[in-house]
């Protein structure tokens, strides 16, 4: 253990002038969810289990299409937030980090894979 | 990963069975969490029978009965015995809560007594707050002004001081603090409920003339941000004050100075 006053443990690095930002991007994602995540399954359900021809042409609209991509980003974004919270919470030291990189490659990832994946039904 | 489980020095066994009091007809049993740094032991739960006929309604009574008339080893912090020093908060019946203002009568069945959760154990019941209270110190809890000092006090509406209801009675008991599960997971970092509540005490305070930089030492990941809205805090807050809801107000000023 090293030799430090209990002021000095608590103050540690200082503060890191930053948090609000992923508080409020967090908030402002959730609230556009609330709205886009209505949106996506009433046009994107009924989808389910039909025809490939008629999914094609249902995508090929503006609003499931846009709903959809909507929801990829938006989605996709908040869950990267939400997720670093959770690690942050849970894991420390470099294993905190890594889990941190992994888990934005994931969440990127699946995002530009659902929407590459949507233009190519859509267009 | 923090962990989840204690470890194994930590573990809890069962601790001695003491005598009951002959001739009582209204016998309530306790069961104490005992850990002595000195004896190399692991903690143990110890069963004590107390005659609830000859014992004062709260829950420090009987603690102090025990330790007067069965065993003089038990160890815990007591003072003022009517909610205003905090001494004696510890987990009682699984709530983090003040024995001198928890009436007996609130439990049922056996009366279950373990010191605050996920802090350092001193002795028995006794809680390390030595980095509960260095937090608090790390706020600056105190007025903070840049102005030349008036001539006679520093004045404040009726209204403005209105605004401090429900924030200065805090007795820093640290029951909030050790509920709370994201100071449990990173109390080093997290200043905890206690502490921020202090802080917006500070804030909000129409004296005070630090208001940014207040804002600005708070404004952190951990330090303001590890609060999920859990509201434990609040829950077992023994003076019925409201930590999450100062949080909540910390959080919404630092998005009305950006936005």
């Amino acid at each position: 253990m090293a030799l430090m006053t209990d002021r000095k443990r608590v103050i540690g690095l200082g503060s890191a002038k930053s948090g609000t930002d992923h508080f409020w991007k967090t908030t402002v994602t959730a609230v556009a969810l609330l709205i886009i995540t209505p949106m996506f399954l009433f046009s994107f359900g009924p989808l389910l289990g039909e025809p490939y021809a008629d999914v094609q042409a249902a995508l090929s609209r503006p609003f499931p299409a846009v709903s959809a991509a909507l929801m990829l980003i938006v989605g996709f974004y908040h869950f990267r937030l939400g997720i670093q919270m959770v690690i942050e919470d849970y894991m420390q030291g470099l294993a905190r980090k890594v889990a941190i990189i992994v888990s934005a490659c994931i969440s990127y990832g699946l995002m530009a894979f659902g929407l590459v994946s949507l233009a190519q039904i859509a267009l | 990963m923090v962990q989840f489980t204690l470890p194994r020095n930590s573990k809890i066994i069962t601790g001695k069975t003491w005598p009951k009091p002959t001739g009582g007809t209204n016998i309530r049993k306790f069961q104490i969490y005992r850990w002595n740094p000195d004896d190399g032991k692991n903690p143990q739960v110890d069963t004590y029978f107390v005659d609830m006929d000859t014992c004062g309604p709260m829950v420090l009574d009987a603690l102090i009965k025990i330790k007067n008339e069965i065993d003089p080893t038990l160890t815990f912090r007591r003072s003022c015995r009517e909610g205003i020093c905090g001494s004696c908060a510890m987990n009682i019946d699984g709530i983090n809560t003040l024995a001198c203002i928890y009436g007996m009568d609130e439990i049922k069945g056996d009366v279950k007594i373990y010191p605050l959760p996920h802090m350092p154990v001193v002795k028995d019941l006794i809680p390390d707050l030595t980095h509960f209270y260095a937090q608090h110190a790390s706020i600056m809890p105190w007025l903070e002004t840049k102005t030349q000092r008036p001539e006679k006090e520093w004045r404040q509406s009726i209204e403005d001081r209105k605004k401090l209801d429900g924030l200065y009675e805090c007795v820093m008991c640290a029951s909030c603090s050790t509920s709370c599960p994201s100071y449990w997971w990173n109390g080093d970092r997290y200043l905890g409920p206690a502490a921020l509540l202090h802080a917006y005490r500070w804030i909000i305070d129409s004296r005070d003339e630090a208001t940014g930089e207040r804002l600005d030492e708070l404004e952190d990941p951990f330090k303001l941000y590890r609060c999920h809205t859990i509201m434990n805090c609040t829950k077992t807050c023994p003076k019925g004050l409201n930590p999450a809801k100062a949080i909540a107000s910390i959080k919404k000023m630092m998005v009305e100075r950006q936005l």
